[in-house]
C-alpha cells in the first residue's frame, strides 16, 4: 500500500491544554504560528481561513468542536485545482498529562478518487472546452469568408 | 472482484509516474500540455523525436489513460492530454509534500516565546 491516505504527528508540549487549545482555535493563537494571518468561526459548520503570504489562502470548514479536547477541520487538497472538490479532513487531539498536553495530528483523506459528479463535471469542462473552441473557429471561418 | 478504491487510486498514480519516468514522454505530453491538442506529425515538427517513437508513446500514453485519441479534419487523428490522472498523482504529491513537523514546531516555539 504505497499511497498514503493517513498522516499522523504526535508532540508533547509543556502548555496545559487550555493553552494549547488557544493557539489551535483562536484567530490570535492561530496566526501566531501557523498562518501570518487568520479568522475563525468556532462551531461546526463554521468557516476558518489563514494566509500564507500574499498569494495563498487556505480555507478552512470547521467540523468538530470538543472544548479543549478535539478540533477538526476539512480543507482543499493543497497542489489540486481550485474547483476540485475533495478535501482532507485534519484533527488534532488534546490529551493532559503531567507535564502539559500531548497533542496528536491526523490528516486523512489524501487517497480518495474524485466522486462521480466530480468525474462527470470534469469531463463536461473538457468537452465544453472543446467545443466552445470549435465555435470560435468556426465563427472566425464564417467572418473571414464573408469577407 | 472491484478492485479497492485504494489499489484503483494507487495503480492510477502509477501509472501516470511511469510515464513521467521517460524524458521523450514527457516532453510529449509537455507539448500537449503547452499547445493542445497535436497530431503525430505536429508533435515531431516541435520535438527532437521521430515519428515512430512519438506514436509508440501516444500509444502507451493512451493506454495509460494520460492521453486520448480524437478524430480530426481530413482523418488525422489528434492527441488530447487527459489531466484527470495527473490531477490523482498530484494528491500522491500532495501527501507526501504535507509538512507537519514545520508548523508543530512553530506551535512548540510559540507556545514557549509566550510562556510567563
Amino acid at each position: 500500500m504505497g499511497f498514503p491516505d493517513r498522516i499522523e504527528r504526535t508532540i508533547d508540549l509543556e502548555h496545559p491544554p487550555s493553552k494549547v487549545w488557544a493557539a489551535l482555535t483562536t484567530a490570535e493563537g492561530l496566526s501566531g504560528w501557523f498562518g501570518q494571518q487568520a479568522a475563525i468561526d468556532l462551531r461546526p459548520g463554521g468557516e476558518a481561513r489563514m494566509s500564507f503570504g500574499e498569494d495563498f489562502t487556505a480555507r478552512m470548514r470547521v467540523e468538530r468542536v470538543e472544548a479543549q479536547t478535539v478540533f477538526g477541520y476539512t480543507w482543499h487538497v493543497y497542489g489540486l485545482p481550485e474547483e476540485d472538490p475533495r478535501r482532507t479532513y485534519v484533527e488534532f487531539t488534546l490529551e493532559p498529562t503531567a507535564t502539559g498536553t500531548r497533542l496528536t495530528v491526523v490528516e486523512s483523506g489524501f487517497a480518495q478518487l474524485p466522486d462521480d459528479e466530480h468525474a462527470k463535471a470534469f469531463r463536461g469542462n473538457t468537452q465544453g472546452w472543446a467545443s466552445e473552441l470549435g465555435e470560435l473557429v468556426e465563427y472566425l471561418d464564417a467572418a473571414v469568408a464573408a469577407v | 472482484m472491484p478492485q479497492s478504491p485504494q489499489s484503483d487510486i494507487e495503480s492510477i498514480a502509477e501509472q501516470v509516474f511511469v510515464a513521467l519516468g521517460d524524458p521523450s514522454r514527457r516532453a510529449v505530453l509537455a507539448a500537449l500540455a503547452a499547445n493542445g491538442p497535436s497530431t503525430v506529425t505536429e508533435l515531431a515538427a516541435r520535438l527532437p523525436i521521430t515519428r515512430q517513437a512519438i506514436a509508440k508513446h501516444l500509444t502507451l500514453l493512451a493506454e495509460a489513460g494520460l492521453v486520448t485519441a480524437e478524430p480530426g479534419e481530413r482523418r488525422r487523428v489528434r492527441y488530447r492530454l487527459h489531466s484527470a490522472p495527473m490531477q490523482v498523482a498530484q494528491q500522491f504529491l500532495a501527501a507526501l509534500a504535507r509538512d507537519w513537523d514545520g508548523p508543530l514546531g512553530a506551535l512548540k516555539r510559540h507556545l514557549d516565546s509566550s510562556a510567563g
